[in-house]
């Protein structure tokens, strides 16, 4: 049987330790060798940077709040409901969409590593991506809860959904009190990365 | 056993520090780092499941003290080697460089990028197989928690729910075998279930007796309970 260890697992070491240093080298040594075209590294930076983030989410949510049909659809195969918004693509091929609802919270985890759905969210932050989140959040997500100032009431139950697999899971929050009569675009307003996460609620309109 | 990053539930860790307006990139480093991974991943000399088990397999003295970003670039260098697309020589200062590249012919170009991020890698695969779970089944996690292919493989059974009792709650259809894609040793699709544990199955003090857990788990990872 073939083991996983090896003899070059530390190739790495022999980089500069400092991580601004490292990236330039390794960067510098794959462009050389035409491994690497740094304009494509330019253009990857573009997207996670200005055109896919939590606004796409956002518009998710905002358009299952005001479209029963969209929201049945997307509880049914959000990959397909979200494809038709123009929404696919790395570390969102497949999706799933969980609801809260007045007896359930969701909230997102991924224990083992930091899968997200990048295509709706984008890049995830750091906290999601720390240990503490990563051990905690599956063994007390009540506490870690409170840490965002969410506070659930007794009777809710908090349902963890640890991205084990190649599933990318959004949550779709509880529509927000006093939102009635607003359009999408001012519902996708209220919505925040943290409320599709499940580590926070949306916010509640102005009066 | 396990391995550093199977990080669920462990004891000791402080408060989470939420972060509501973050940017996509705290540092612009890390979207280098980020985008050199992506590009370099672009080559085809290693899937995901093989890029996820080379950070695993870091020193865990290394893996606990890298920031995240310094984890995917220590992996992306030790991938780079082990594939044969670099020598350990190109990682050290000044390296002399006259290899040829044949894999340079797979180079991500800028005018593909979006393409290739848009269009992903879908781990669906069309099988004729029967799931051997449905919807509402009771099911047990594997007690021992390991790559049952390769010594201290890569596995996305975290340890936490080894044992442990649990519903099937979704059937996802048939996905990639992470244990046996990670080592090259074909995809082996697999049914993937969403299984609802309580978390009193998982838990000696659970905070509340209605909460869950629900992990994505391969079929080969559970065994019914009668």
């Amino acid at each position: 049987m073939e083991s996983s260890e090896n003899g070059r697992a530390s190739a790495h070491g022999h980089l500069p330790p400092d991580p601004e240093l490292r990236v330039k080298a390794l960067e510098e040594v794959l462009v050389r060798k035409g491994l690497v075209d740094p304009a494509a590294l330019d253009a990857i930076i573009d997207m996670y940077q200005n055109r896919v983030g939590p606004r796409n989410g956002a518009r998710v949510v905002a358009r299952a709040w005001s479209d029963p049909g969209f929201r049945r659809a997307l509880l049914a195969d959000a990959s397909d409901a979200i494809a038709g918004m123009g929404y696919a693509g790395r570390q969102g091929e497949h999706v799933t969409a969980v609801e809260n609802t007045r007896d359930t919270h969701n909230i997102v985890v991924c224990t083992l590593c930091s899968c997200y759905p990048w295509p709706l969210l984008g890049i995830p932050p750091g906290w999601y991506k720390s240990d503490e989140y990563r051990a905690r959040a599956v063994r007390e997500p009540r506490k870690v809860l409170a840490e965002f100032g969410v506070t659930l009431p007794k009777d809710k139950a908090v349902r963890v959904w640890d991205s084990t697999a190649e599933m990318r899971y959004i949550v779709i929050p509880e529509r927000p009190p006093g939102s009635t009569g607003l359009d999408q675009e001012a519902l996708a307003e209220l919505v925040t990365r943290d409320s599709m996460i499940g580590t926070g609620l949306p916010m509640e309109p102005r009066r | 056993m396990t391995r550093i990053h199977d990080m669920g539930g462990r004891f000791g860790y402080g408060a989470v520090v939420p972060d509501p307006d973050g940017t996509a990139f705290e540092e612009s480093w890390h979207a280098r780092a980020l985008a050199l991974t992506l590009a370099a991943g672009a080559l085809g000399s290693w899937n995901i499941d093989m890029s996820r088990h080379a950070r695993e397999r870091l020193h865990p003295r290394e893996y606990a003290r890298f920031s995240y970003f310094e984890k995917w670039l220590a992996a992306l260098a030790n991938l780079l080697v082990e594939t044969g697309a670099l020598e350990v020589s190109d990682l050290l200062p000044r390296a002399s460089d006259q290899t040829a590249q044949a894999l340079s012919s797979h180079a991500l170009k800028a005018e593909d990028a979006d393409a290739l991020l848009g269009r992903g890698s879908p781990t669906t695969r069309d099988c004729q197989g029967s799931a051997r779970f449905s919807v509402g089944d009771s099911v047990r996690a594997r007690r021992l928690a390991e790559n049952r292919l390769v010594p201290g493989g890569h596995t996305r059974l975290p340890a936490y729910a080894a044992g442990a009792s649990g519903r099937v709650l979704r059937h996802h259809g048939f996905h990639v075998f992470p244990d046996s894609n990670a080592h090259g040793l074909g995809e082996a699709p697999q049914p993937l279930y969403a299984v609802a544990f309580p978390a009193a199955e998982l838990w000696v003090n659970p905070e509340h007796p209605h909460d869950e857990v629900v992990l994505d788990l391969w079929e080969s990872y559970l065994e019914p309970v009668q």
